[in-house]
């Protein structure tokens, strides 16, 4: 287990570019009152088929983090880059599923949602596009609600419809944040371990963010914690497979040691 | 992931269906005031001040088997239109600007507040000067009365698009008129459909008024002309007849096409603040 952050990895790392690299990034938010840093000197990398999970606690600027990743914002300093190549826009090589209910367009189908994102961003006929809608719309779960409008389905399943679309554009990252934190308990497990199997089935690259220690750990093979405002590193935990199943030793333990970590700084307040 | 079973659906009873309508209770509505109109014109008795229904159902059926009213409302009518569609045009290229870029929404924020408050008919005068007597000055006035309404009501639906939506739009690589097209437009289509409404309302009420202020000299005039000549004849149940005429096309314009398209889309898609 590290617990030392891993953010001299990068350097050494020239041989084989990682598929995401971070390199010490902040990010800060022009205010009325001033300049707000949310992210300070944050560096990592991410390997193809890894799921790294940023973990912190409210307001530590892990949604600005997977923003900023995903270039709906821009660093202040410091640099992020896909495939050796500065990210500078969106673009659908990075596909965002997030918390809010509202990410879908209310006023396409759900097949309609995917089968749109499929044309847009990946340029396929409109044929082509619905096949592939309706292909994972069905891993999903939702292949009887394929015309459905999204007002009508449950939170639940509108982010099914989300993951949905994410998965079917085929990015090269996939982006999440807090994508279950708006579902109930139940709602939130199952979502959890549908989207860890469908990314094992397809061996996707995401980034994922949480402030659930045991989401962290049941989704991610890398978790980064964050310190409380600004968010900087502030430990990497790894997350061996059979660390993964809930209600084992090693997950409890894992669980214990990340807390003890990441909330129980005297400074920090338990989550 | 599993599949998420069909929800089940049982048709509701067929009279409540028919209750739930709104017509009836238009319908309803419509045939009191009619009765309340009838029966106060009966007691004041003075067809100069106020006709009878009767009355002015005659001279409409009069005016209309004349084939002037017919006459007078579709000229009226196509330079409605075609003042309506230009204002929404030029409505829609300002406010793709202002979605775009710093310096367009600073302009239309500008404009707007210096024309909107600016009646109409104020503008009337400008316009006689500069395209003189007839169909291009009302359509510049209806322009004017179109434009600014429809332009404040699209902005202000554009800047209530939540961010997570137009973060999901711009994450396909959408941007520039397609990203203001296919995402913003649909997304603000609730208060773009009001825009319309009013705009249309506007429209109307400054077309009337133009009307009536320049249709002494206007060879062949519109609905307000016939007004306004028909008050000159004292012919008071034709001047209702014209009234009558402009609030049934109120009617259907609202009944059928605004309705139509409220259901066809944002009641569809769930947007409709009810
Ligand atoms: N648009 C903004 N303008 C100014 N400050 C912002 C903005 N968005 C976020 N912040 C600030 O940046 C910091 C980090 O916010 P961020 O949303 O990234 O936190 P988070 O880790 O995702 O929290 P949560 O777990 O509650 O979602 C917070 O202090 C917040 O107040
Ligand atoms: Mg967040």
């Amino acid at each position: 287990m590290n617990v030392a952050p891993r953010s001299a990895d990068f350097i050494g790392d020239a041989v084989t570019a990682p598929l995401l690299a971070l390199d010490h990034v902040s990010i800060s938010y022009p205010t009325r009152d001033g300049i707000l840093t949310a992210v300070e000197d944050v560096s990592f990398t991410l390997s193809a088929s890894e799921r790294l999970v940023l973990l912190g606690p409210s307001g530590c600027g892990k949604s600005t983090l997977l923003r900023t990743v995903g270039g709906f914002l821009k660093p202040s300093t410091g640099e992020i880059r896909l495939h050796g190549r500065r990210i500078d826009a969106p673009g659908p090589d990075r596909m965002t599923v997030f918390q809010e209910f509202d990410q879908l367009l209310p006023w396409r189908t759900v097949l309609g949602n995917v089968r749109y994102a499929l044309e847009r961003g990946k340029s396929l006929p409109r044929r082509q596009a619905e096949d592939v809608a309706r292909h994972w719309l069905s891993r999903v779960g939702l292949k009887n609600f394929v015309d459905a409008y999204p007002h009508t389905l449950s939170g639940g399943m509108k982010q099914r419809v989300a993951i949905a679309r994410a998965f079917a554009l085929e990015p090269a990252l996939l982006l999440m944040d807090e994508p279950f934190a708006a579902l109930d308990a139940l709602t939130r497990r199952q979502m959890q371990d549908e989207l860890l199997k469908l990314c094992e089935e397809t061996g996707s690259t995401a980034l994922f963010v949480t402030h659930g220690i045991d989401e962290a750990i049941r989704v991610g093979t890398r978790i980064l914690a964050l310190t409380p405002h600004p968010g900087r590193l502030a430990a990497t935990f790894d997350v061996p497979p059979d660390t993964r199943i809930r209600g084992t030793a090693r997950f409890a333990e894992l669980e214990r040691q990340i807390q003890q970590s990441v909330f129980a700084d005297p400074e920090t307040e338990h989550v | 992931m599993s599949d998420i079973a069909a929800p089940k659906l049982v048709r509701a009873p067929a009279l409540r269906r028919v209750f739930d309508g709104t017509p009836w209770r238009r319908a309803v509505i419509l045939a009191g005031f009619a009765l309340i109109w009838e029966l106060y014109a009966r007691w004041l008795d003075n067809a100069l001040l106020l006709p009878t229904m009767g009355a002015t159902l005659s001279a409409l059926w009069a005016a209309i088997v004349s084939g002037e009213l017919p006459d007078r409302t579709l000229t009226s009518l196509r330079v409605l239109i075609t003042g309506y569609a230009l204002g929404i045009a030029v409505a829609a290229a300002l406010t793709t600007l202002a979605a775009l870029s710093r310096w367009g929404n600073e302009a239309l924020g500008l404009l707007t507040s210096m024309f909107n408050p600016l009646p109409a008919i104020a503008l009337l005068p400008v316009a006689l000067l500069w395209f003189g007597i007839g169909t291009p000055s009302l359509i510049f006035v209806i322009v004017h009365s179109v434009l600014w309404p429809v332009a404040l009501a699209c902005y202000g639906g554009f800047l209530a698009v939540p961010p997570t939506l137009r973060m999901a739009g711009r994450n396909l690589g959408l941007s520039g008129g397609r990203f203001v097209v296919e995402i913003l437009v649909p997304a603000a289509f609730p208060q773009i459909l009001s825009g319309l409404r009013i705009g249309w309302a506007f429209a109307w009420r400054t077309l009337i008024a133009a009307e009536l202020v320049f249709g002494v000299s206007a060879r062949s005039g519109g609905l307000g002309w016939f007004i306004y000549t028909s008050r000159a004849q004292l012919e008071t149940a034709s001047v209702f007849a014209g009234l009558l005429t402009v609030i049934l096309i109120g009617l259907v314009v609202e009944g059928v096409i605004f309705r139509t398209l409220t259901r066809i889309t944002v009641q569809r898609w769930g947007q409709e603040q009810a």
